[in-house]
């Protein structure tokens, strides 16, 4: 659904922005893994397509609150980065699809690089709710870059935090951490958000202990609804079968291990209606 | 008084004129969360073609000044799919839909218009002539009036008579009112303009072209004037045939240009992809601006911007008629 949404309070995290903005259809529909689409620039911008955003937190206040973080690559995240108390935004979500939850209360290791951490606190409280163990394990470039580190010890279990520049926690990507974090918190599953090179590390690492993977995918979009078919990722369906999909409605969650990760960027040649193969194994 | 918004594509009426732009709307599902489709006076498909098409590697999109730059490829399921799963979705709501086809020869055209020709639900076939001609070193059927029109004259043989042949043309060409005029003559019943006109973008931090494909087509606000133009251009030497306007609407005032240009209906597009229920608020505010102007019928505004200069504004004249003994 659409709503115009009023901003109640603004932060900066560390080298990120959060926005709480008051949009109590969207904070009712909300589930885990969800994300929201904001039209940046106003009235009469030139900036015609819509910035896709993480939702860290909903909170019940003023009738629903939601609150989105992001961190300036271009002029639209910029402008967005200006907003202050009770400016409004035209949002467009809940959109996507949530991550799927397990029914038994397991052991879940969370990791998140960057600012894609920040869709992992929701996914938390969901888990904790049906018992699960929580265990973190947050990355980035730098100290200033890893997003959350704060709640996530006061939240879960165990928190590992690594940075590439050793400013924070083990020197590393949050990758090569999970091997010890898996084996020590004897994880169940696991759940991962950030760029698609973490992702695919991460899902690797899954793979190797045998366990299931839930990633969300950080991949740009014109319009988040589905119809502008820009943000397609090579993925393999419950039929073997590889289809390119759209990140924004048969995503952001997919199970990490049907995710063609080194064919993102591609159209492999055996998806199905690639060019000059694939076509011809279609039904 | 409300405004009639009724128009006519062809001898099949459609409630009002504004339908989606081929490729902005993909299966119709995607809006319908959001609105009910009947609202629409038709949904335009995407291109569809006769193999699955997985389309191009990303990214497939970069945002330009008021507009934006797509290589998709015409991703789409491939006619076997579309007949199957699509098309009755939209049938069975008795959604009134445009169906666009692509192909890479005259034979796949043909090819397809035969699947369609007996498929329920094909209100109208927009025949995507933007598409690289296999047999013609890759040259779009649109850019050759004489391949554009060979491909019409079989899709029209084929097509039930009663199913309007729509011919959509693109703006890259010397001579627009040429290939349009082709069309007519092989046999189209209305005219869709315009495609994409082809454009780019440079990263200026990879230091590479943003799109995987290089060069893609543009849309958004940059195209309406293009667009305006080619309606204008076509309408003032073809008046009698029905245009179908479409670039870069975003408001009700858009469509009044096109339609003011001799469009009888008209596409949105980009604008579905920053607001979702852009299709409903541009025929209100086109609603609006003609019952501001006194227009009583969307038909009496359809390419008036070609009375001559001098001659007194509508509403006025109006007035004069009904204070005249």
């Amino acid at each position: 659904m659409q709503v115009t949404g009023t901003v109640l309070t603004t932060r900066r995290v560390d080298a990120y922005h959060a926005l709480t903005v008051v949009a109590p259809g969207i904070a009712e529909r909300y589930r885990p893994g969800h994300f929201v689409s904001v039209a940046v620039g106003g009235a009469h911008t030139s900036m015609i397509t819509r910035r896709a955003l993480t939702v860290h937190d909903v909170k019940p206040d003023y009738g629903g609150t939601v609150e989105l973080v992001f961190t300036v690559r271009g002029p639209g995240t910029a402008w967005l980065a200006e907003r202050r108390a009770r400016d409004t935004l035209d949002l467009v979500g809940p959109l996507g699809r949530p991550f799927p939850l397990p029914r038994d209360p397991v052991h879940c290791v969370l990791v998140g690089a960057e600012y894609g951490s920040a869709v992992l606190f929701p996914v938390a409280d969901a888990l904790m709710e049906r018992g699960c163990r929580v265990d973190f394990l947050l990355g980035g470039a730098s100290a200033d870059r890893v997003f959350g580190a704060m709640r996530a010890r006061r939240m879960a279990e165990t928190t590992t935090l690594t940075t590439e520049d050793g400013s924070l926690g083990l020197r590393g990507k949050v990758a090569d951490a999970l091997p010890s974090v898996i084996a020590d918190t004897r994880a169940d599953a696991v759940y991962a958000c950030g760029p698609m090179e973490t992702l695919r590390a991460v899902t690797a690492v899954a793979i190797e202990f045998d366990i299931p993977v839930q990633v969300a995918v950080e991949e740009s979009m014109a319009c988040g609804i589905g119809v502008c078919m820009t943000c397609v990722i090579p993925v393999i369906g419950d039929d073997g079968a590889t289809r390119m999909v759209r990140a924004c409605a048969e995503g952001p969650v997919f199970r990490g291990e049907r995710v063609r990760f080194e064919d993102v960027g591609t159209i492999p040649f055996d998806a199905l209606g690639a060019p000059g193969g694939g076509a011809r194994h279609a039904g | 008084m409300a405004v009639d918004m009724r128009t006519f594509l062809a001898h099949v009426e459609l409630a009002n004129p504004i339908t989606t732009a081929a490729g902005c709307a993909a299966s119709g599902r995607e809006l319908a969360q959001f609105f009910d489709l009947h609202r629409l006076g038709a949904l335009a498909t995407r291109s569809i073609t006769m193999a699955p098409r997985a389309g191009r590697p990303t990214p497939r999109m970069a945002e330009t000044p008021s507009g934006m730059l797509n290589a998709v490829g015409l991703q789409g399921p491939g006619i076997d799919a579309f007949l199957e799963r699509e098309l009755p979705w939209l049938a069975q709501r008795g959604i009134r839909t445009i169906v666009s086809i692509g192909g890479g020869t005259v034979a796949e055209y043909s090819e397809l218009a035969r699947r369609l020709a007996d498929a329920p639900g094909v209100t109208a076939l927009e025949v995507n002539l933007s598409c690289p001609n296999i047999e013609d070193r890759g040259r779009v059927f649109a850019r050759e009036g004489s391949a554009a029109a060979e491909v019409i004259a079989s899709v029209r043989s084929i097509m039930r008579y009663d199913v309007p042949v729509v011919a959509k043309l693109a703006p890259d060409v010397a001579d627009i009112v040429a290939v349009a005029r082709a069309c007519v003559d092989a046999g189209a019943d209305a005219l869709s303009m315009i495609n994409n006109p082809l454009g780019m973008a440079i990263d200026t931090e990879a230091l590479r072209p943003s799109l995987a494909a290089v060069t893609g087509g543009l849309s958004g606000p940059a195209v309406l004037p293009i667009a305006v133009r080619c309606v204008w251009q076509v309408h003032a030497a073809l008046p009698g045939v029905p245009l179908i306007g479409v670039g870069g609407v975003m408001t009700g005032a858009d469509a009044f240009q096109l339609i003011l240009a001799g469009a009888c209906a008209v596409g949105v597009g980009t604008a579905l992809f920053h607001d979702p229920y852009a299709c409903l608020r541009i025929e209100r505010e086109l609603e609006d601006l003609l019952q501001t102007r006194g227009f009583q019928r969307l038909a009496d505004a359809v390419g008036l911007a070609h009375r001559p200069p001098g001659s007194a504004p509508r509403h006025l004249l109006v007035d004069s008629e009904e204070s005249s003994p």
